[in-house]
């Protein structure tokens, strides 16, 4: 007996490549003159595992990344790093649906929304789209699903048990990127037992966007406390600790907080924490390994050569770096900002 | 229209109910994706079965649905070789109830081996995990790594090589780890802030330190204790220690047979306990200065009761050991303790009749050697044996490895 399961992740696949590829992928002009005209498959959101990204409809012109009908581009304040990939993020809500503000977090999404994010490299002509994550608010909670995109850059497909794509970063390193598999979507997204959304927490959001939806209906108000993370190009002009303190946030936070995969850590990294010893100060590690170095303390305020925090932040070797998924390289940016926060702490 | 009669078809099916299925994984190309996906497609009661043979893995696996079975040809016949891996903290990750896992091999894992975290009701059975360069600084921190759960059954598994602890269970209840083989690793098999644990007929050599009851401050879960410690062959365990520094077991001395700190309710009975040169038997106060005022950093009501031991601590590994050895008649006694005391009105140490010991006789915790006034142990003598129900991983785990 064939399993329908292995029918979807094997034989279907195939089969969907042989047979005419979605109308409307790579007909940009034809697509784009259409947005308003393309609407969201609301089936595909609530329901079933597409095997391809176009089933949802998200987009009227998905190789250009131009969204359908009440898909909403947004960006973060403070975005989590990924190898330098430029990330196209859309909101999708369904007709009559909105969210509902909570405080400075996550704002209440309704059942049938999506999240949908694009990893791409490249500028202009020489833009390759990698891979579009999905989440999808189902009546039985999120779903994560990734969808790798083909090299003709026509169609993007389910890769369930994701993938290494070679490339070189925008600081020109060359590096097998991953795309994560499904359940690693959840490893990061998973808080006590489910799955949510990470990034579009209202207080890494811009005044002026949620201003917007909030006119447009697509929220009821603009949440207390948003908008308090800055902007990451701008954060010459925070403070010193703001911007160290959100990137950590953003970064490490959705595993080392209380629930979530790096719970037993017991370090709690998130922007609301403010006890130091959850922050990692003069904290002992309890299952940092060789990711250690040898140094005794997760931060040692003043002295961040001596932070195991920092260590592994600045390493790119698997079972030392952190984050543990969704980097291959380093990022010096971040580095740079909880260094100087580190070094700028009182012993 | 093809094309939607075949999605209509597949989840059509998919959502029909299915008896548990079989499925089998070959190596060779691809295995990596294809391993994967069976485990991400795997449904409750599934089985997916690695054919004999070494599979060459490129990135973390991980398990994340209920009551599969990840079954091998056996622990040295189905080998997932991670020697290359680029990616994740650990060989294989397992964050649903219910799994089995058995009769197939981790080698060289750049992180842990395989971690089982908030997975609830799991078995380990005939699992090894090998760093096959041997005890070295740079191989992985943990073997089998199962945290945050609640009944574990590690049974017939083996382990070497890993920088921190071998078999290492942490912040968990109802553990039984037994039959298992822990050599060249730090720690042996460690139990760290967990409590209702069993530890039993495991071969423990080579390591830095043997056995580790442990509890440590600043942790989601504290309280250590409810351990049992009995019928292990603690040999040998004189592998100088490789662990990176800061983690607690850096400062574990090379010859420690089986050391309890800061638990209470430990009983150590009836196992054999030879070659562990700094102390067959340690029961200590976590030892560094700590603010968590939810933390007990002492050892209670810890029962050293008979064990066969040879003559002791031949060649401690401690400061001043030359002169220690020497008051002591040329061997410390084989049951070391550091003199430290919860001072709640409960026994700290018990220790049988005809297992001798010393004290360090610290003058505070976290105060260092500096105040050490060895002398000989003066300790109460073990009681009533004490109850162990509900201890230990419930028999329904038994029953899946029959």
């Amino acid at each position: 007996m064939i399993r329908a399961a292995h029918l979807l992740a094997a034989g279907a696949l195939a089969l969907a490549g042989a047979i005419a590829s979605h109308p409307g992928a790579g007909q940009a002009a034809q697509a784009a003159s259409a947005a308003e005209a393309t609407a969201v498959n609301d089936g595909a959101v609530r329901t079933g595992i597409p095997r391809d990204l176009a089933e949802f409809g998200f987009f009227a012109d998905a190789p250009g990344q131009v969204p359908a009908a009440r898909v909403v581009p947004y960006r973060l304040n403070t975005p989590l790093y990924s190898d330098g990939a430029d990330k196209l993020r859309f909101l999708y809500l369904p007709e009559g649906a909105r969210m509902t503000a909570a405080g400075d977090g996550l704002p209440e999404i309704p059942v049938g929304a999506a999240l949908i994010k694009t990893f791409a490299f490249g500028e202009g002509e020489g833009r390759r789209l990698i891979e579009t994550r999905v989440l999808l608010h189902r009546a039985d909670g999120w779903l994560a699903l990734p969808y790798l995109w083909n090299e003709d850059q026509t169609e993007a497909r389910l890769a369930l048990a994701g993938a290494r794509i070679d490339l070189v970063t925008p600081r020109g390193e060359a590096i097998s990127y991953r795309v994560p598999n499904k359940n690693q979507c959840k490893e990061c997204h998973g808080l006590s037992g489910e799955v949510v959304p990470i990034g579009p927490k209202a207080r890494n959001l811009a005044h002026e966007w949620l201003a917007d939806i909030a006119g447009r209906g697509l929220i009821d108000r603009v949440p207390d406390g948003a908008d308090a993370l800055p902007r990451w190009e701008d954060r010459g002009a925070a403070g010193v600790a703001e911007a160290a303190r959100a990137y950590l946030d953003v970064n490490c936070a959705h595993c080392h907080r209380p629930g979530a995969m790096a719970s037993n850590s017991g370090l709690d990294l998130r922007w609301e924490q403010h006890d130091p010893k959850a922050l990692g100060v003069m904290k002992r590690p309890v299952a940092a390994g060789r990711g250690s170095a040898g140094l005794l303390f997760s931060v040692v305020p003043g002295k961040p050569q001596e932070s195991i925090l920092l260590h592994r932040m600045a390493s790119a070797e698997p079972g030392v770096a952190m984050p543990e998924l969704g980097k291959a390289t380093v990022d010096p940016e971040g580095v740079r900002a909880v260094e100087r926060w580190i070094a700028g702490l009182a012993p | 229209m093809i094309r939607l009669s075949i999605a209509a078809f597949a989840l059509a099916t998919v959502a029909a109910p299915a008896l548990a299925e079989t499925v089998t994984i070959a190596p060779g190309e691809g295995a990596q994706e294809r391993l994967q996906e069976a485990l991400i497609l795997a449904r409750p009661g599934d089985e997916i079965v690695l054919a004999a043979g070494r599979f060459a893995m490129t990135d973390g696996l991980s398990l994340d649905v209920d009551n599969v079975t990840l079954r091998g040809a056996g622990m040295e016949a189905s080998v997932l070789d991670f020697t290359g891996q680029q990616g994740s903290g650990e060989g294989l990750l397992v964050t649903s109830d219910g799994v089995t896992l058995r009769d197939f091999a981790i080698e060289n894992p750049k992180g842990d081996g395989i971690k089982s975290k908030g997975a609830d009701d799991i078995v380990y059975h005939a699992i090894r995990v090998t760093w096959t360069g041997g005890p070295k600084a740079s191989n992985g921190a943990y073997g089998i790594y199962p945290v945050e759960s609640t009944n574990i059954l590690v049974d017939g598994s083996e382990v070497s090589g890993a920088s921190d602890a071998g078999i290492y269970v942490g912040q968990s209840r109802k553990i039984t780890v037994r039959n298992s083989v822990a050599t060249d690793n730090v720690a042996g098999i460690e139990i760290e802030n967990s409590r209702d644990a069993i530890v039993e007929r495991n071969f423990v050599s080579r390591n830095t330190g043997g056995i580790l009851v442990f509890d440590l401050p600043d942790l989601p879960v504290m309280g250590g204790g409810n351990v049992l410690v009995r019928n292990n062959l603690v040999a040998s365990n004189t592998t100088a220690n490789f662990a990176p520094e800061g983690n607690i077991v850096a400062s574990v001395p090379r010859g420690t047979g089986i050391m309890v700190m800061a638990n209470e309710n430990v009983w150590v009975g009836q196992n054999l306990l030879y070659d562990n040169p700094t102390a067959p038997v340690m029961v200590i106060a976590y030892p560094m200065p700590f603010e968590d005022p939810d933390y007990n950093p002492y050892p209670r009501e810890v029962t050293i009761d008979w064990n066969m031991v040879d003559e002791g601590g031949t060649d401690p590994q401690l400061e001043g050991a030359a002169q220690l050895v020497a008051a002591f008649g040329g061997t410390l006694p084989p049951v070391m303790w550091d003199g430290l005391e919860a001072g709640d009105g409960r026994e700290t140490l018990r220790v049988h009749p005809e297992m001798a010991g010393w004290s360090l006789n610290l003058a505070a915790q976290g105060g260092g050697m500096a105040n050490a006034r060895p002398g000989p142990l003066a300790a109460g003598v073990p009681g009533q044996p004490i109850s162990i129900e509900g201890w230990g991983a419930g028999p329904e785990l038994e029953a899946r490895i029959k």
